[in-house]
């Protein structure tokens, strides 16, 4: 059965996209507070940490989370005009345009990082 | 164009199997007609529904290759490029047999979310006035359109992960009544679409916006509903636990 076909539509993925961007960061944050608490610990700990974010695949993985982060963020916009203002027309380009800013964000994040 | 079409059928009820027939094509087929071809010259044993065969009734929606549609409206050429169509009943639906589905529990969710007009005035008394323009009067006019074909609770997987949930047709009528200023329903309407299978569960991943032929926004009269029912809680008008 072709199932699944029913789903292949902007909006479905937009849903999908806010739904995993928004459970990725729901992980990262306890990785966020022990990075903070390693400040506690002492210089060394923490001094280690710094020395490997600066790393391109540290770099690469936190572009990816800027993005998530975006991403995240005009979904939940785009969610919110929808449902509480009611806006009607333009909801695909609303799809698009949230998309776009999430990725701008992560190559402005990427190149100005370096 | 190929001179005949490989056609997928569901036979049986919730269990059964796929059965393939071939099926000349014609100019300008639906769906339905292919369908109908099947029934009147290969297997007479077919079950499918449907009545006015031009998108008037709502009653030949049917799954087409994974998308609800009615398929009197849908040309074989728009949908089966490979010379291939897969037609199931629709889903989220009991199926009574082959394409037929049962209705009951659609319509009955139309009841549960009290689709239903509640008048305020005898026939003593003289008409309302609303005027075209007004702003409830659009926003009813956006959604009135609904003829109950299903193809919006077929497509909504809200309703496919909580079977409870009264889904975007019954709740789009919902919303009609509410813009509706002859209706005195409101309190008993609002506090019946506010729980959990109500209007909050909607995701707005707007499956039903995409797969409408009327091409209407349940989620967007969904969304309407989460706005006055917010209110109505703020104002203590819901009750319950609601």
């Amino acid at each position: 059965m072709k199932k699944g076909a029913h789903r292949n539509h902007p909006h479905y993925w937009a849903f999908v996209l806010h739904r995993i961007s928004g459970l990725l960061l729901a992980l990262f944050l306890p990785a966020h507070f022990y990075v903070l608490g390693l400040a506690i610990e002492g210089t060394a700990a923490m001094d280690g940490f710094l020395s490997w974010s600066a790393t391109p695949f540290a770099k690469i993985m936190e572009t990816g989370l800027v993005v998530l982060l975006a991403a995240h963020l005009t979904g939940g916009l785009r969610l919110l005009a929808l449902e509480f203002i009611g806006t009607r027309e333009s909801s695909r380009i609303a799809v698009a345009v949230g998309a776009g800013i999430a990725l701008c964000t992560g190559l402005i994040f990427l190149l100005n990082g370096t | 164009m190929s001179n005949t079409i490989q056609v997928s059928v569901w036979r049986g009820a919730e269990e059964g199997e796929f059965q393939t027939f071939e099926v000349p094509r014609q100019p300008s087929q639906t769906v339905l007609d292919v369908i109908t071809y099947i029934q009147r010259n290969i297997d007479p044993t077919l079950s499918y529904r449907f009545a006015c065969r031009v998108g008037v009734c709502g009653s030949c929606a049917m799954t087409v290759n994974g998308r609800p549609r009615w398929t009197c409206r849908t040309h074989v050429d728009k949908v089966a490029g490979d010379g291939t169509l897969e037609v199931a009943p629709l889903r989220n639906l009991q199926v009574v047999k082959d394409l037929a589905c049962e209705m009951t529990e659609f319509f009955d969710k139309m009841n549960r979310a009290e689709g239903k007009f509640h008048p305020t005035k005898t026939r003593d008394d003289d008409f309302d006035f609303i005027k075209p323009d007004d702003k409830k009067r659009k926003q009813a006019s956006a959604g009135i359109e609904c003829i109950g074909c299903g193809v919006c609770y077929a497509a909504c997987d809200i309703v496919d992960w909580n079977k409870d949930y009264l889904g975007p047709a019954a709740l789009n009528r919902a919303w009609t009544l509410v813009n509706d200023e002859r209706d005195g329903g409101n309190d008993v309407r609002l506090a019946a679409v506010a729980g959990d299978a109500g209007c909050h569960a909607c995701h707005s991943q707007q499956g039903c916006v995409e797969h409408c032929p009327k091409h209407l926004s349940p989620t967007h009269s969904i969304a309407g509903l989460k706005r006055e029912t917010a209110k109505a809680a703020l104002k203590g008008l819901l009750g319950g636990d609601d």
